[in-house]
């Protein structure tokens, strides 16, 4: 190899503080104590590395991810926890503002339930639960001065695609807890998450790149049909189920692909690219979701009914 | 949807993006002009791939200005073949003992002996980064040396294997699985998630695999 490219190995930091011996303050520390059916350390991700095969990850929903930082006085990019389908629970070790947004889902302190405001002043000690959502599926939980979990390529987002960044949470499992910051003083009954969840919903998208490959009546047909989101959602993207697209088999060669992105496999029904979706794929994309609403079917569930509405 | 200017197709790709038919041109030096241009530090994605490349912009404001800015780089004066190609030409030193290199010299009628030659013989360029972090796909192999994938591919391929695939030879970056041919092996990492920058290759590279002896 004749490239003698002297950077300097970037040495990750270690996922929790050794406890502290002697006579310095005991480090504050998030300990997980269950972790619920899917929980994962998230921040903003690793966008601009497409070009490497390294996808951009970050929180399904990033609008409710950056709301939770926001209310406990974090930036918005700080690692924090996402929550699938509830079961999560932690303690810290010292007391601390905690945000809760995100899927509506009961929480409680100690087992007792709290009310539904998103910014709870937790006591060092106190267990927080998070119970199964009423409707949606991700919360995010945001403490101040944000957790320290291992950073992979700049960022601590666990990439379920690649396997990237922190281990999946398990219960047990500690955190770190960076120097605690002033919450802000905001009226907390306008911070309600702004994803609406549950029910029928519409999402708007875009057309193309591909959609010049199918029919008039399959373009009808992704705009009329009420999808269901099937059992196989995750991170990395959601498949909807209804009458397929007659698409059959095309060749095309692998291309960029964006969050968002509705690609038609030959099976005819669409999958919906989540926050982990591979950067490159080889099925046709008929149309991509929009910014503003891809952060909804983030929220959803396997039985939603999802309405794809096109935009110009 | 679709702007269409001379040879470049531009097509709409989500709020943010426009994905580029690159027609007689390489997607790598697509990218390169692309990159090359002041506006392009507002761009979150510059991703080439077989045919195309993908532009994703920071925000989904000045679509059009971009698509403009694309179209002048593409059927500009800048767009002509000139000059030598991009990237720098790196040599990996490979020891040819793969696990699939006796299969693969039966198939193809060679001795093993022949198909490292043969492989080692080429010049290979580095087309684009797909399917996992890290992973290249390298342009190039021989006409001679081309078979189709594994029918079964294997769980979980080591970094440093290097192996080949109908016009395209790879080193792994390592633990993903992999249905290309195994033919040999190179102690150079290319890709370190703990290094910065992690990639030792970038797309437009000249790749030449040096055989070691075992």
């Amino acid at each position: 190899m004749t490239v003698t490219s002297a950077a300097p190995g970037r040495r990750t930091r270690p996922r929790h503080r050794p406890p502290g011996p002697g006579t310095g303050p005991r480090p504050a520390v998030l300990t997980v104590v269950q972790a619920g059916p899917a929980a994962s350390v998230q921040d903003l991700g690793r966008p601009g590395m497409a070009h490497l095969g390294v996808p951009a990850s970050g929180p399904a929903d990033r609008r409710s991810f950056r709301l939770a930082n926001r209310l406990a006085g974090n930036p918005e990019d700080t690692p924090a926890l996402e929550a699938t389908l509830g079961g999560l629970a932690i303690t810290l070790s010292t007391s601390r503002h905690v945000a809760v947004t995100g899927a509506p889902a009961p929480l409680t302190v100690d087992g007792v339930p709290v009310d539904g405001a998103p910014r709870l002043w937790l006591r060092a000690g106190s267990v927080l639960a998070i119970g199964r959502p009423w409707a949606g599926c991700r919360a995010y939980l945001a403490v101040s001065g944000g957790i320290e979990a291992e950073r992979v390529l700049g960022s601590a987002s666990r990439d379920s695609l690649t396997g990237l960044g922190p281990d999946q949470v398990r219960a047990g499992a500690e955190y770190g807890l960076g120097p605690v910051r002033p919450v802000p003083a905001i009226p907390l009954e306008l911070a309600f998450s702004v994803v609406p969840h549950g029910g029928p919903a519409t999402v708007r998208f875009r057309w193309g790149p591909r959609h010049e490959l199918f029919g008039a009546a399959d373009r009808h047909r992704l705009t009329t049909t009420p999808w269901r989101v099937s059992a196989q959602c995750d991170r990395v993207g959601a498949r909807l189920t209804g009458p397929p697209l007659a698409i059959g088999s095309v060749d095309l060669p692998s291309e960029g692909t964006v969050r968002g992105a509705i690609q038609v496999p030959p099976s005819g029904e669409p999958i919906v690219f989540l926050a982990d979706h591979p950067v490159t794929g080889g099925y046709p994309v008929i149309g991509v979701v929009t910014d503003a609403d891809i952060d909804l079917v983030g929220q959803t569930l396997p039985g939603d009914e999802l309405r794809l509405a096109p935009v110009h | 949807m679709t702007a269409t200017s001379g040879k470049t197709i531009l097509r709409r790709a989500g709020d943010r993006g426009w994905l580029i038919e690159c027609a007689d041109r390489h997607p790598a030096e697509v990218a390169t002009s692309i990159r090359a241009q002041l506006w392009a530090s507002g761009l979150r994605e510059v991703v080439p791939a077989a045919t195309t490349v993908l532009v994703v912009a920071e925000n989904a404001a000045g679509m059009g200005k971009l698509a403009a800015g694309l179209r002048t780089v593409l059927d500009g004066s800048g767009a002509h073949r000139t000059g030598p190609p991009p990237g720098r030409r790196i040599v990996i030193p490979v020891r040819y003992d793969g696990p699939d290199l006796p299969e693969v010299a039966e198939r193809l009628g060679l001795a093993p002996e022949e198909v490292a030659r043969r492989h080692g013989a080429g010049e290979y360029r580095v087309g684009f980064f797909g399917f996992a972090p890290g992973f290249a796909y390298l342009d190039g192999v021989p006409e001679s040396l081309r078979l189709p994938r594994l029918s079964s591919p294997r769980p979980r391929v080591a970094a440093g294997v290097v192996a080949i695939a109908g016009n395209q030879t790879v080193v792994y970056p390592g633990g993903t699985p992999g249905g290309w041919h195994q033919i040999g092996v190179t102690t150079t990492r290319l890709w370190d998630v703990t290094a910065e920058p992690p990639n030792r290759l970038a797309v437009g590279d000249r790749i030449v695999f040096e055989a070691v002896t075992p």
